[in-house]
């Protein structure tokens, strides 16, 4: 019986198998971050243990740094200076690599591991962060752990873990324009629910997949572990051959061939079973945007604020009643039109150079609403200057954006910049939970375009029917 | 780790969908390189009367006698999605938590219970409305029993209810081990694998750092 994608990579990491479905899997690439990785660090060295294999391992500064020009170690989050030092010091005794403030290389971690060639296709990577399966969009096997658990992986190059179910979603038809990834998950999400991938790997598959940009990959994976999956996965194929090609951790030129046939047995063979299978028809499908506090709060944006009476299960009712009442909504208000406060364009989602391109394309010639805070966060410096090469930067400042340096930035808030208290907040990040991006603050998720037109109209808007510039 | 066998406790029913780690600690408590020092920021979101105090909200069930001594924490369907932040269940096992029964968890969440002796039980929907429904007739005598031994949930009204747990999570909450010093007994074996990969793979391995 032919094997998926995901068996292929369990098997080819197994190392020992431990029974009752757990497999001592071997990690091929650990990455680490200020926030959660410094404590991991720590914990080792309290422990008198080693970083096995110290080059394997990266390290970069994200979650908490000041994202404001001419920034220093200090940062607006109260104490947050002892989690860069710790980071910085931990990182240099581990001898591992660093990707430090005022490195070029440095950004929110799970941009920076494609741009630099260290996620790979058919590579385990690991990171104390649950978005690490973004890389899946390039055919990793990568997902999100504790703690404890990277200091597991950290020094024994291992993990064990449980094997998942597999399931496939078939993604089929052309998005419409101005229909992106971000909209795809987030419609998969709205429609089976927040735990709707619970107990699964996923492999993302069907025409409108192999369509998608390798970045566009990136944003759809990212949001794998919203609907409560283990990870996401697209097999690799030639558009993600030629985005790694190059890029500083990737094979050599020597090692290329090679590398390169491998990837090619990777992808699920024609017969492979899957414990589930999912298709979904998304050439009708428009911008999503989210109204409540749970990444499944989510339609459409030309529809309406869903009345939770008309919900049958009694659990999902009571979730729906309580996101409204915090994010100030009623039952059958137009989603469109909702006026905002502020929009942000970020995050481990969408702040690759092709998301900042998209929301330039609205921008240009146009300007945010009076009252509403735009910012902009690259997602690495590399982004940033990329942006800036071909003048994007100006676009977005001319718009009336903030242009930041980058960072996870206001993605959450840690105790130092937030919106305002029951600010309504259009946001290209990937969580709506209360109180995510500062006390009281109302998420709603949505592509980089949506917000860009959202902050334009000074309202929730779609961006299909955008105002002549 | 502490070991975990069984427990007899006041449970707490927060009985919402999808509470997320953000909501058990949010991301502004977590203010130390440190696993400690987090209890205070548990639920802090809910817990108290305004972001920022420590005024408590009289209304949230932690916050009431007798669940202020709960150590049993009954919720609802992917309890703890959301981010990785271990600073979750080190904020609820700080706080007193042992034990959080919902009919399912996020799954990063779950592996880091179990990693800091709580232990993360999945039961019916059905079963874990029924259990809050006897506890809150009378929090302080309608105890919940969680026998990790049996694997067991014992209601207040005698019933008694098996869950699952994974052989190898159950060893590490009942005997408090220490996973590092277990796999490093399969050392041989990883360096074996190591060896034979890096002929098979030589892309991965990248030139040792000075």
């Amino acid at each position: 019986m032919g094997r998926t994608i995901i068996d292929k990579l369990w098997d080819e990491h197994t190392v020992a198998d431990l029974g009752d479905d757990l497999s001592l899997l071997f990690i091929d690439r650990i990455f680490l971050h200020e926030r959660t990785g410094s404590v991991a660090l720590k914990g080792l060295e309290a422990a008198g243990r080693k970083v096995r294999n110290p080059e394997q391992v990266f390290c970069t500064m994200d979650h908490i740094v000041d994202t404001t020009p001419g920034r220093s170690d200090d940062t607006r989050m109260p104490g947050g200076r002892e989690f860069i030092t710790s980071t910085r010091a931990s990182a240099r005794a581990a001898g591992i690599t660093l990707f430090d403030l005022g490195d070029d290389r440095q950004g929110i971690v799970h941009v920076v591991s494609p741009e630099q060639g260290i996620a790979l296709p058919g590579v385990t990577l690991v990171c104390p962060d649950s978005h690490t399966c973004t890389l899946g969009g390039l055919g990793a096997l990568a997902w999100g752990i504790g703690s404890t658990e990277g200091e597991h992986a950290l020094a024994t190059k291992t993990l064990a873990v449980r094997k998942p179910q597999r399931m496939r979603i078939r993604f089929e038809g052309q998005l419409a324009p101005r229909v992106y990834a971000k909209d795809l998950i987030l419609h998969l999400i709205s429609r089976f629910g927040a735990s709707g991938g619970a107990g699964y790997a996923i492999e993302f598959a069907g025409s409108a997949i192999r369509a998608l940009p390798v970045e566009a990959r990136l944003t759809l994976c990212n949001m794998a572990v919203e609907f409560g999956a283990w990870t996401g996965i697209v097999a690799p194929d030639d558009l993600t051959f030629e985005y790694v090609r190059g890029r500083p951790f990737a094979p050599r030129p020597d090692q290329w061939d090679q590398a390169l046939a491998h990837w090619r047995t990777l992808p699920s063979d024609p017969d492979a079973q899957f414990d589930r299978e999912l298709e979904v028809d998304c050439s009708q499908l428009a911008p999503q945007i989210t109204w409540g506090t749970s990444p499944q709060h989510g339609g459409s944006i030309d529809g309406l604020v869903p009345d939770p009476a008309a919900e049958t299960d009694a659990n999902r009712r009571q979730s729906a009643e309580r996101a409204l009442h915090y994010m100030g909504l009623t039952p059958g208000t137009r989603l469109a039109g909702l006026p905002i406060g502020a929009a942000f364009i970020g995050s481990c989602t969408n702040s690759r150079l092709s998301d900042l391109r998209e929301a330039a394309t609205v921008l240009r010639g146009r300007h945010v609403a009076t009252g509403v805070r735009a910012i902009c966060v690259p997602g690495s410096s590399l982004v940033k200057k990329a942006a800036e090469a071909e003048g994007l930067d100006q676009v977005f400042r001319d718009a009336g954006f903030e242009w930041r340096e980058s960072g996870c930035s206001m993605c959450f808030y840690a105790g130092g910049e937030s919106f305002g208290l029951e600010e309504r907040v259009v946001t290209s990040t990937n969580r709506n939970f209360e109180n995510r991006q500062g006390p009281r603050t109302r998420s709603h998720l949505a592509s980089p375009a949506t917000v860009a037109a959202s902050a334009i109209a000074g309202a929730l808007a779609d961006v299909r029917k955008l105002p002549p510039a | 780790m502490e070991k975990f066998t069984t427990l007899t406790a006041i449970a707490a029913p927060l009985l919402r969908i999808n509470i997320d780690t953000d909501a058990i600690i949010p991301s502004r408590e977590m203010k130390r390189v440190s696993r400690d020092g987090l209890s205070e920021g548990l639920f802090a979101g809910w817990r108290y009367q305004s972001p920022g105090s420590r005024e408590e909200n009289p209304d949230f069930i932690l916050n009431r006698e007798p669940y202020r001594r709960a150590r049993i924490l009954l919720s609802g369907i992917n309890f703890g999605c959301g981010s990785s932040r271990e600073h979750a269940v080190w904020a609820l096992h700080e706080w007193g938590i042992r034990a959080v029964i919902a009919p399912s968890f996020g799954a990063i969440f779950q592996g880091n219970c179990v990693r800091n002796g709580v232990v993360p039980v999945a039961l019916d929907n059905a079963l874990v409305e029924s259990l809050a429904q006897q506890v809150e007739a009378d929090p302080e005598n309608n105890q919940v029993t969680v026998d990790l031994v049996q694997c067991l949930v014992i209601a207040p009204d005698r019933n008694q209810h098996g869950f699952s747990v994974p052989k190898a999570d159950r060893e590490m909450l009942l005997e408090g081990l220490d996973s590092i010093a277990v796999t490093l007994k399969r050392d041989a074996a990883i360096l074996a694998f190591r060896e034979r990969d890096r002929v098979r793979r030589p892309w991965i391995y990248l030139p040792t750092n000075l």
